[in-house]
């Protein structure tokens, strides 16, 4: 026992003399396996980590669920709206934004008025462009780039609005504009004000047209269709609808580039793979002699191919631990000089990369050293 | 005195070569055995069949009474792990193993690791000072003592030398005899593979070969009779022998 633990210490002892005082061989293969460990930990992590920053950034194209009175027929209730906002799953949840339609007129030319939160509008279509500022008190409103055009007003200007609510009651208020809205969309004809601004202005109250979700990460696997029945089921008389223009276009976006990814990490690993198993082939029949001394002094065969085996793994090890650390920096990297955003760091991936290169450089010593134990001592010894 | 090895009627054949014809000999238990000859005469063939690092394509080989040609791959490994211990011309060490290792190492494929017993061996070869060096931190005459030292930390029946003072100075040279010469005394078998006749002097015997035949074994007493045997046997390995039979279908044997 205490022999088989001496002789487990000295073959870890020739180990790691031969990593160590045979640097610049041994540094050309662990460079190698370091390099293949950096691109499989930095791609798998992109992998990883893509679709969600891609999400994060497909939340800039708008709201991708709305939420109307079930039929298409009335309006939804501000206690429905809670009731979608408690339906809704805590992360992931961009943003839950309300809209309420009147029609007004201004000095006799009618416009469709919106009123909303600006707060979530801001959440849920971050492409809204606005010149001027967003309103900040209750007189302020947006105009829509097509009003502007046809009534001349620009920020900071007055504008008078007057109409009649749902019991021909006449109102009429003066507002600010506070900003110009373009979005090369319907919302350029249009003049948002705060829902509180129009409750107060139509004296009717409680009252919506439609509510618009943002959520993300929720479009893989049928995430979003999940979310719309339990929406249905949390808030009776509501129908939520997937905006499937958006949600489908993200799918495809992103399985096409997760796929990507995927193919072009397989094919860097399989280059990767050969390039480890040429230098360690290189790096185990230059020491054909050594090996063919070993059988000379009386080592079978399996005795000196688990020794070549063990200086791989360690070899796989070490170089999978630095290829882990150099591959969480460049995808991080990677991830910043493009979205803009760090990347949560996979730690969880660098064991993982750490087994890959294990089994990587053992796998790739396998056919070099089953060929080398085969020699003849008595040829190799003479430097034959 | 009883044989530690007996060869009966060796040859061996490489394809149209014939390196070793109809080899016969007994070595002693305890017996200094010198094989000399030019270069190509079958003398490194013949110690690496002894040294069960080559097999012989006919005849036999005893070895303590165990018969080799029965002996698979692995159990030849097993007759040079146990039995045989191997000093190399070219020394042949672990380049990046220190002077110790080196030495550990065939303790390792023996049995157990001891390196008290691995740094006593180096002692005994004066070198137990140079012990943490590595190879290429050491004289030829050092790398020489080293593998010496690393043929004898198994106790070995058989100490086999190929040419052990071939890469040294006149020093070196002598210090290696010095070993040789005081393992001898202590009982060791050795057969010594060599040019130089002032290595073969030092033998109990001295056998010659030329294109793979034994054409002369000499008997010596001791080292008085050691030189003027020597001198016999210079001129033997240098004389054209009529007596030895030439086949016309034998090639010149492979190098030794």
């Amino acid at each position: 026992m205490i022999g088989s633990r001496s002789n487990r210490g000295f073959l870890m002892r020739m180990l790691l003399s031969s990593l160590l005082r045979r640097r610049s061989r041994l540094l050309v293969a662990l460079v190698g396996i370091a390099i293949g460990a950096t691109v499989l930990l930095g791609l798998v992590a992109l992998c990883h980590d893509i679709p969600k920053q891609l999400s994060q950034e497909f939340r800039s194209y708008g709201a991708n669920m709305v939420f109307v009175r079930a039929g298409g027929v009335g309006r939804l209730s501000m206690g429905q709206l809670e009731a979608v906002r408690a339906a809704l799953p805590r992360t992931g949840l961009v943003g839950l934004t309300p809209f309420r339609y009147e029609s007004v007129r201004s000095h006799m030319v009618p416009y469709t008025a919106v009123g909303t939160s600006f707060e979530d509008v801001r959440k849920t279509s971050p492409y809204w462009k606005v010149e001027g500022g967003w309103p900040t008190d209750e007189e302020g409103i947006l105009i829509g780039e097509d009003v502007a055009m046809a009534t001349g007003l620009a920020p900071g200007s007055p504008m008078a609005l007057d109409g009649r609510n749902s019991e021909q009651t006449r109102y009429d208020k003066e507002m600010r504009v506070a900003g110009v809205v373009s979005t090369g969309g319907v919302e350029d004809g249009f003049i948002f004000m705060g829902l509180k601004a129009m409750e107060d202005m139509t004296g009717e109250a409680g009252v919506l047209d439609l509510a618009e979700a943002s959520l993300m990460g929720a479009d893989e696997g049928g995430g979003l269709a999940a979310i719309s029945g339990n929406v249905r089921k949390a808030a009776p008389g509501v129908d939520a609808r997937i905006v499937t223009r958006v949600s489908q276009s993200e799918d495809r976006v992103l399985s096409k580039l997760t796929s990507l990814l995927y193919l072009v990490t397989f094919v860097v690993l399989s280059l990767t793979m050969i390039c480890v198993a040429t230098t360690m082939m290189t790096v185990v029949l230059e020491r054909r002699r050594e090996i063919g001394l070993k059988k000379a002094l009386g080592a079978e065969n399996s005795r000196v191919a688990r020794e070549f085996l063990a200086e791989g793994l360690l070899l796989g090890v070490i170089g999978g631990l630095l290829g882990s650390i150099l591959g969480l920096l460049f995808a991080r990297l990677v991830s910043e000089s493009v979205f803009g955003r760090p990347m949560a760091p996979g730690l969880h991936l660098i064991p993982i990369t750490i087994l890959a290169s294990a089994i990587v450089a053992v796998v790739a010593c396998l056919l070099p050293v089953s060929r080398a134990v085969d020699v003849e001592p008595a040829v190799v010894l003479k430097g034959e | 005195m009883t044989n530690l090895m007996e060869i009966e009627h060796v040859s061996m054949i490489y394809g149209p070569l014939k390196a070793l014809s109809d080899i016969s000999l007994s070595i002693p238990k305890g017996q200094w055995l010198a094989i000399m000859g030019p270069s190509g005469s079958g003398k490194t063939t013949l110690m690496n069949i002894m040294g069960c690092l080559d097999t012989q394509s006919e005849g036999e080989l005893t070895l303590d009474g165990m018969v080799l040609g029965k002996l698979g791959p692995e159990g030849l490994t097993a007759i040079r792990r146990e039995a045989i211990g191997l000093i190399f011309q070219q020394f042949h060490l672990v380049g990046y193993l220190t002077a110790l290792e080196n030495v550990m190492v065939a303790q390792y494929y023996h049995s157990m690791v001891d390196e008290s017993e691995a740094l006593e061996a180096l002692d005994r070869v004066g070198l137990a000072e140079r012990a943490d060096h590595l190879p290429s931190q050491l004289s030829g005459g050092e790398q020489q003592r080293v593998c010496i030292a690393r043929a004898l930390i198994n106790h070995p029946k058989l100490i086999l030398a190929d040419e052990p003072t071939g890469n040294l100075d006149e020093a070196n040279e002598r210090m290696v005899m010095d070993i040789l010469h005081k393992l001898h005394q202590a009982g060791s078998t050795i057969v010594v593979v060599t040019h130089a006749p002032e290595v073969a002097e030092h033998a109990d015997r001295v056998i010659v070969l030329e294109h793979g035949r034994l054409i002369s074994d000499t008997l010596t007493k001791g080292n008085g009779q050691g030189e003027g045997n020597a001198k016999a046997v210079g001129k033997a390995v240098d004389a054209d022998k009529p007596e030895v039979e030439e086949d016309p279908s034998i090639q010149e044997a492979a190098p030794a």
